[in-house]
């Protein structure tokens, strides 16, 4: 074989290996999912949605748990919504370029590679112990909502940016104002992009386990939670609670917990990814 | 004009809610890691090699916690590193751009995946398979927490080294070929050479991701801390000695309580150090193409 040969033989192995190294992560990603439905399938009934957890595995059910989350989901939503959209338009649309104004972009990009345990420490003084919430659904909503809110304003600054300077200007022209021109014109022109944002935001809320822990939820709770200021587990620590059982049955159930969590995740992302590629069409304005 | 500024007033406090984050983590972290030092040196806190707050022979070495840190993360990278960057070559310079769009965001979903999913993959598939393979592996070790760690990261690795080259001029790359060069050379002779501020940039901040991933190694890596680098044995990371410290029974105020808040500011200090390594990289890297 001459120089080119051997050449060319390189670039074709290395495509191969390219295919391999990019489908080896799904691949095994697809083998885990498997297995778990393997093993979690079967044990999800009605029961398992409607039942307390129990000391014994047969028993227990995740009612607490998606129960829980779906306060703490709404709390979260309810927080860093109109937080992480009204800063995402001061920064993207009012801020001069000053310090200021670089100092909370450079911060922005800071806490969102925070690691998130740290932001349970931070709400296990602030919002547990000093605003005396206690370890509630709103001291985790609090806690989740500053976890995911660098998520929300990036997704909405990249969305405003997206809106064609000629909108903004068609609507000052017409007398609007500042605040008229974002409200009535570039906001909704940028609906679909902050929406893939939240959704991604409230997916990674509905999975994170350590800051909750850290925070204080409980691991084993009888009874669901009625009001923002009750104790509460979430689906990730159930699941973890049933995980660190050494009886096999509890493994079982932390599959079949694992089942509902994952279809939640999946859902959402499929959904964001959907309003994604519908908004960007559109937006080829 | 009066409720235009009362608008732009409450919008900017909204984006002041970040620096309050950001000064609430450092004013937490610092002021009870100064209380745990005045009870515990920082040289002790540096040089013990042993770390046994809960025990009563108290010892406060965060040496193992860290080793067990860096063991976890090292081992994500060496999976998450090669794969990662072959993916990225792989799709911007064999791919068709229709198999890219599909697998682009398919990839991402690794790292959509909740962490204590991940934690029981490692744990009851990954671990018995190992065992499967060396009989004297412990049931919570660095290993399989580690690899299914790196497994998590190969997005963070692939999404932005592919970003990187696809930045690169095209004419580098024409240029390459008009010279005779195969794909293969034109990938690591000049794309990844002209890239490679960007792909050490996904680098630094996947290291950054697995430093601070703690229910995979919470639930896979034990929680014994030891300063070892032997991967098969049970280990502590400082992200599993907090939640450790969290599902138990600790008095607030007390040494035991504080000695979280020490661990978490050493996790914050090395998380700190390296993102913003990343973005000033980033930041120069930017100003070279455009």
């Amino acid at each position: 074989m001459n120089n080119s040969q051997i050449n060319r033989l390189k670039d074709k192995t290395f495509n191969y290996f390219g295919i391999f190294c990019t489908l080896i992560g799904l691949v095994i990603l697809a083998f885990f999912i498997g297995s778990i439905f393997y093993d979690g399938l079967r044990r999800i009934d009605w029961d398992f949605l409607t039942s307390l957890p129990s000391r014994k595995a047969e028993k227990a059910g995740i009612l607490t748990a998606w129960v829980g989350s779906i306060w703490i989901v709404i709390f979260t939503f309810i927080i860093v919504v109109p937080l992480g959209i009204s800063a995402g338009i001061y920064l993207e649309e009012y801020a001069k370029k000053s310090r200021l104004s670089s100092l909370i972009e450079v911060n922005i990009s800071n806490l969102a590679g925070v690691p998130s345990i740290i932001y349970g420490l931070l709400s296990l003084e602030i919002f547990v112990r000093l605003f005396g919430m206690g370890n509630s659904i709103l001291a985790g909503s609090c806690t989740l909502a500053l976890l995911v809110l660098p998520i929300v304003i990036v997704a909405t600054r990249e969305a405003l940016k997206a809106v064609p300077h000629s909108i903004r200007a068609a609507s000052y022209a017409l007398g609007a104002s500042k605040w008229q021109t974002v409200w009535e014109q570039v906001l909704p022109a940028s609906f679909g992009g902050i929406l893939t944002g939240v959704i991604l935001a409230i997916s990674r809320a509905v999975g994170e386990t350590a800051p909750l822990i850290v925070i204080g939820a409980l691991l084993y709770v009888p009874f669901t939670p009625s009001s923002p200021m009750d104790e509460f587990t979430v689906l990730p620590i159930q699941i973890f609670n049933w995980i660190s059982r050494p009886q096999h049955e509890f493994t079982i159930n932390a599959a079949a917990a694992i089942i509902i969590l994952l279809l939640i995740t999946f859902i959402m992302n499929g959904v964001a990814v959907y309003f994604r590629n519908k908004w960007q069409k559109k937006i080829n304005w | 004009m009066k409720k235009e500024k009362i608008i732009e007033g409450l919008l900017k406090l909204s984006a002041l809610v970040t620096i309050l984050t950001t000064v609430g983590i450092l004013y937490v972290l610092l002021s009870e890691s100064i209380a745990f030092f005045r009870e515990v040196s920082i040289w002790e806190f540096i040089t013990d090699k042993e770390w046994t707050p809960l025990f009563v022979n108290k010892h406060f070495g965060i040496m193992p916690l860290v080793a067990g840190t860096l063991l976890t993360t090292f081992i994500a990278i060496s999976v998450a590193l090669p794969i990662g960057i072959t993916i990225a070559i792989y799709l911007s310079e064999y791919a068709h751009k229709r198999f890219k769009k599909i697998v682009k965001p398919l990839l991402e979903i690794l790292a959509a995946v909740p962490t204590v999913v991940y934690g029981f993959f490692a744990l009851t598939v990954v671990t018995p398979f190992l065992q499967s393979i060396i009989p004297s592996m412990s049931g919570f070790n660095a290993l399989s927490a580690g690899i299914v760690m790196g497994i998590m990261i190969i997005p963070y690795v692939s999404s932005l080294s592919e970003d990187a080259l696809s930045a690169v001029p095209k004419e580098l790359r024409n240029g390459s070929y008009a010279m005779g060069s195969t794909r293969l050379q034109t990938a690591f002779k000049v794309m990844v050479p002209a890239a490679s501020s960007g792909i050490i940039v996904s680098v630094i901040l996947a290291f950054s991701r697995a430093i601070g991933e703690t229910m995979i190694v919470a639930i896979a890596a034990g929680q014994q801390p030891r300063l070892t680098m032997n991967p098969l044995v049970p280990i502590e990371t400082i992200t599993a000695y907090i939640v450790q410290v969290s599902l138990g029974d600790v008095q607030h105020n007390s040494i035991e309580y504080r000695t979280i808040f020490a661990a978490g500011i050493t996790l914050f200090i090395f998380t700190f150090i390296l993102n913003n390594i990343g973005f000033y990289i980033r930041k120069k890297y930017r100003e070279q193409y455009e």
